[in-house]
This record gives structure tokens, sequence and C-alpha cells, in this order.
């Protein structure tokens, strides 16, 4: 009886996630077969693929400055991606090495600055950057977003992984302070590097809000952007917009499934 | 009497590595937090600025589109999170049962929503449910519904949509932070408890959820946090002719309306910054009092 039960129960929890994991992938081939048919087909949800690709395409490339978009969404996501990494691991590096008790309340005080939403400093950011010259820069896009303060976080609890005997090996190998972390440190926290990279490409590619705020003409938009103000249309064309989506999603895919092994184990705290 | 385990050069060596970001946090959070603060207490459009007291908290209280965005943003939050937790803690813990089939890509499955951006995924569920959209279709089919559901024109079935699509696009992200704690428990100790004959409902209840609670905390702050701010979704999804929030405001949140208040409407920065830290506020009272549950139990 038991076993029978415990059987049932085994095939109800496969069938839970067989299923959860159905709806979590089919929009992805709704947006795939979409992007070869017409917006009326779409909105009447065929699910079927359909001949108007090459159309779609068309499209999108005489509507949208392609490479121009492209460009500007990788130069956004790379530079901010580089900088945040540095920047952050830095930091979260020196709270954790160099403790001291000024340096921890500072950290304490960081947890708050955390729970301080976004909307909060919109305004002010952007009176900032227009009275300082850099609206509609690349420059007021990032520099806002590189000392993440949750990254930070990220890389403090990761360093407690860091083995001291190393650091202490290096330090009578006479190595300074900046060549342990760059030399040392760097590569010996390869996966947490690589979850890290994960989060924050994805964060900055797919950034909104603010860049909707800061970015003003059409020659400096990124394609998040471009797939919004497409979508915003009074009737938008679904078949054009999926094509926009794919190639708006690609990139990030792309980096998940060449770095999952790693973000795996950097989210579990391994050094390898 | 910290500084007896730290050397002077070592202190200073830690100033220069947290340097860049205390600069970069001092400059573009710091700041414009104690402006946007100093901001709050003025009125005025555009930059003609005069102080004004409080004369925004009361226009708080008389302001019913406010009240109507607040209301919609705490209905969000108390559905939705409680919803995305359950879910993720239940996915989490049936994936990190060693037995289960196909553990690799059902967890690389669940997790896909999080590569989309917002924006893109909002679209995604914008054409999914259009009124003769594949969704309709698929419930009409199975005979749940009998007509196609009005979803972006009904104000109910609008927020219905929006707690939706959060839930798909942030079950998957929550989960990997609670299957990352649940590998770093010992198994020895869910061995010991299957031998002293615990049914798993109580190992669940007593041995797991004890032991997550502190991701549970976390997660569910973040969550707190990030839903407390929902803007792309809104400005998407339930989004017509543009104009975000849609229908008839159903699904107007407060980053919106302060969205709104700043660059749609004529400018009016100091109520918009009141109601930013009323947002600021929520976020404290409700971190404050997750911890405070956290605690006790």
């Amino acid at each position: 009886m038991s076993k029978t039960l415990a059987w049932l129960s085994s095939l109800l929890i496969q069938g839970a996630l067989w299923l959860a994991a159905f709806i979590s992938v089919f929009p992805f081939y709704w947006m795939i077969a979409g992007a070869t048919n017409t917006a009326n087909d779409i909105t009447g949800g065929k699910i079927s693929f359909g001949s108007h690709l090459i159309e779609n395409i068309t499209k999108f490339f005489t509507l949208v400055d392609a490479p121009r978009v492209f460009a500007n969404s990788f130069f956004v996501a790379i530079t901010g991606t580089v900088l945040t990494l540095i920047v952050t691991s830095l930091a979260g590096y020196g709270f954790e090495i160099f403790r001291s008790r000024t340096r921890d309340r500072i950290f304490g005080g960081l947890l708050f600055l955390l729970s301080v939403p976004f909307a909060a400093l919109m305004i002010p950011l952007f009176v900032m950057f227009s009275k300082a010259g850099l609206a509609n820069t690349f420059a007021a896009v990032l520099l806002p977003g590189i000392a993440a303060i949750f990254m930070i976080f990220y890389f403090r609890q990761s360093t407690r992984a860091f083995p001291h005997e190393l650091r202490d090996a290096a330090r009578i190998d006479g190595l300074k302070e900046w060549q342990i972390f760059a030399y040392i440190y760097v590569p010996v926290m390869r996966s947490t590097y690589a979850a890290a990279m994960i989060i924050v490409f994805m964060t900055n590619w797919n950034a909104y809000l603010w860049p909707l705020i800061v970015l003003q003409t059409n020659e400096m938009k990124t394609i998040t952007l471009v797939v919004a103000s497409l979508a915003s249309a009074y009737t938008p064309d679904y078949g054009l917009i999926m094509v926009a989506n794919v190639l708006a999603t690609l990139p990030t895919i792309l980096v998940f499934f060449l770095l999952q092994r790693r973000f795996v184990e950097g989210m579990l705290g391994g050094v390898k | 009497m910290a500084m007896t385990s730290v050397t002077r050069q070592e202190n200073r060596a830690g100033w220069a590595f947290i340097m860049p970001a205390l600069v970069l946090l001092g400059l573009f959070m710091v700041y414009p937090i104690l402006w946007s603060l100093w901001m709050s207490l003025q009125t005025g459009k555009g930059m003609n600025l005069h102080f004004g007291g409080f004369a925004n908290i009361i226009r708080l209280t008389k302001d019913p589109v406010f009240q109507h965005a607040l209301s919609n943003t705490l209905i969000f939050l108390v559905v939705q999170v409680p919803i995305m937790i359950v879910l993720a803690l239940l996915f989490a813990v049936a994936l990190n049962n060693p037995r289960l089939k196909g553990r690799a890509i059902l967890r690389t499955a669940i997790f896909l929503p999080c590569v989309t951006s917002l924006v893109a995924y909002s679209v995604l569920f914008k054409s999914m449910f259009a009124v003769d959209g594949v969704v309709n279709d698929t419930l009409m089919f199975l005979h749940i519904i009998r007509q196609p559901i009005g979803w972006m024109i009904d104000p109910f079935w609008a927020k219905v949509l929006i707690i939706l699509a959060i839930t798909w696009r942030w079950t998957g992200y929550n989960m990997v932070f609670y299957l990352a704690a649940l590998q770093n428990i010992d198994p020895s100790i869910y061995e010991a408890a299957r031998i002293d004959g615990v049914p798993p409902r109580a190992r669940f209840f007593r041995l797991t959820i004890p032991m997550l609670k502190p991701v549970i905390l976390f997660t569910t702050v973040l969550s707190t946090i990030g839903t407390l701010q929902l803007f792309d979704e809104v400005n998407t999804i339930t989004a017509s002719a543009g104009v975000g929030g849609a229908p008839a405001d159903a699904t107007l949140t407060l980053s919106l309306y302060i969205y709104n208040l700043t660059f749609r409407f004529m400018p009016t920065y100091g109520y918009a910054a009141t109601v930013s830290w009323l947002i600021v506020i929520m976020v404290g009272i409700l971190s404050w009092i997750q911890f405070q549950v956290a605690k006790e139990r």
C-alpha cells in the first residue's frame, strides 16, 4: 500500500516538474515560431512554423539600424561587465581579507543601501547627469551600476572559501597585496567570476528603465530599448518583433550555456 | 582594538581595495539618496522648486491615483511573492533528489526564463495572452473556460496576467539559490531522519525549511524589493499605445507612477521624490518584519 502510494507520489512529482519545464520553455519556442509568422498569425494563436521568416527579417533590418543597435548593446554590456567585476571583486576581497571595525561598519551600511529602490535614485541621477552634460551618453548608462552592492556581497561571501595558506605563501614569497589579488586570487576564483559574469552581463544587456531615461536619440539605443519601442506601437508588428526578440535573447542564452557548469559551481561557492 | 590584527600597511591596502567602490557608491547612491530626500520637501514644476515642507505628504493622502498605485503594488506583493517562493522551494526539493530522472534537463529548463530580458519576455507574454491568442485557445480547448479571457482588457485578469508573468520569469532564479543551499546540507542528516522513521512531509517542514531559513529570508527580501520596484512588465505587457499600467491604471505600480510623474506628465520632481521615499520606507519596514519573523521561528 505505502509502496504504491510512494510510486504514485513520485509519478505526480515527475509530472509536475515536466509540466513546469514545458511552461518554462514554451515561450522560447513561441518566440522562434513567431519569427516565421505574420502579426495576425501570432495574435491569432498559431503555434506552427510559417513562411514569413525572410519577410520579417527584411522588415527588421530596414526599420532598425541593427549593426548600430547591437554595437551599442555589446559595448554597454561588455564594458559594464568588466568594470563591475573589477570594482566589486576588489571591494569584496578588501572587505573580507582586511577586516577592521570601520570597514565592517561601512559594510553594514551597504546592506541598507541595498534596500534602496532605484526609483528613489533615478530623478536625482537624471538631473545630475543632465547638468554634467552627460545625458545621452554611455557613461551615464554605465556609471551608476558599476559598484553593484549585490555583487560586493557575493564576492565577499565567496572570498571566505579562498584558502588563507595561498595568501600566506605568496606573502612569504614577497608578492605585494595587489599582485596576490591579480595573480593568485583571480585565477583561483574563476568559478566565482564566471557566475558573477553571467549575472552582471545579463543585467547590463537587459537593462531597461535607466537606459530608457538617459538615452534619448535613436543612434544611442540598445536592442532592449528597440524591442520595447517596437512593442509599444498601437498595433505592434509581432513578426518583426519576434525577430528582434530572438536576436536580443541569443547573447544571454549563449553566455549562460557556455558558462553553465561554472555558474553552478560558483553559486555553490566552489574554489576550482 | 581591531587594529591589533591588521598592520598599518594592511590597513592601507584594505582601504585601497574598497576605495573605487566607495567613491562610486558615494557619488551615485548616497548623494542622490540625500538629494531626493531634500527634493521630497520641495514643491513646484520642472526645476522651479521651492520649499514646501510637508505639502507633498499631504498631497499623497489626497491623491487617488497614488492610492491606486499603492494598492496595486501591495496586491502584487502579497499574492505573487509567496506563490513564487513556495513553488521555487518545492521545485528545488524535488530536483535535489538524486534518484530523479532528467534532473539536469529539468533544472536547466526551469532556470531558462531568467536569461530573457524583462522587456523580451514581456513582449512574448503580451502576444501569447492576446484575446485570440494561444493561451485562450489552449484553455478553451481543455474546456477550462468557455469564452476567451480579456487578459489585457479586464482589470482583474490584467493583474493575474502580471502575476503569472513575474512568476514565470523569477521562480527558477529563486530555485537556484535553494538548490545551492540544499547541496550544502550534509545528506547523512536526512539519512538519519529516514532511518528513524520520520515521514517525508515532516522531513520537509522540520529539517529542510529550518536549514534553508537564511536563504529563504534572503530571497524573500530580494523579491520584496523587486516587486515594490515593479516597472518593466507593467510598462510593456499591460501597456496600450505606449502608456503603461492599462487598463485604466489597473496595473499601475508605484515605480511606474514615479516615472509618469517625472517623465510623462509635466515634471513634478518633488512629489515624485516623495513617492519614491515611500518605497524606501516600505522596503525598510517589510525587511525588518521579515527579519523578525525569521528570528522568532
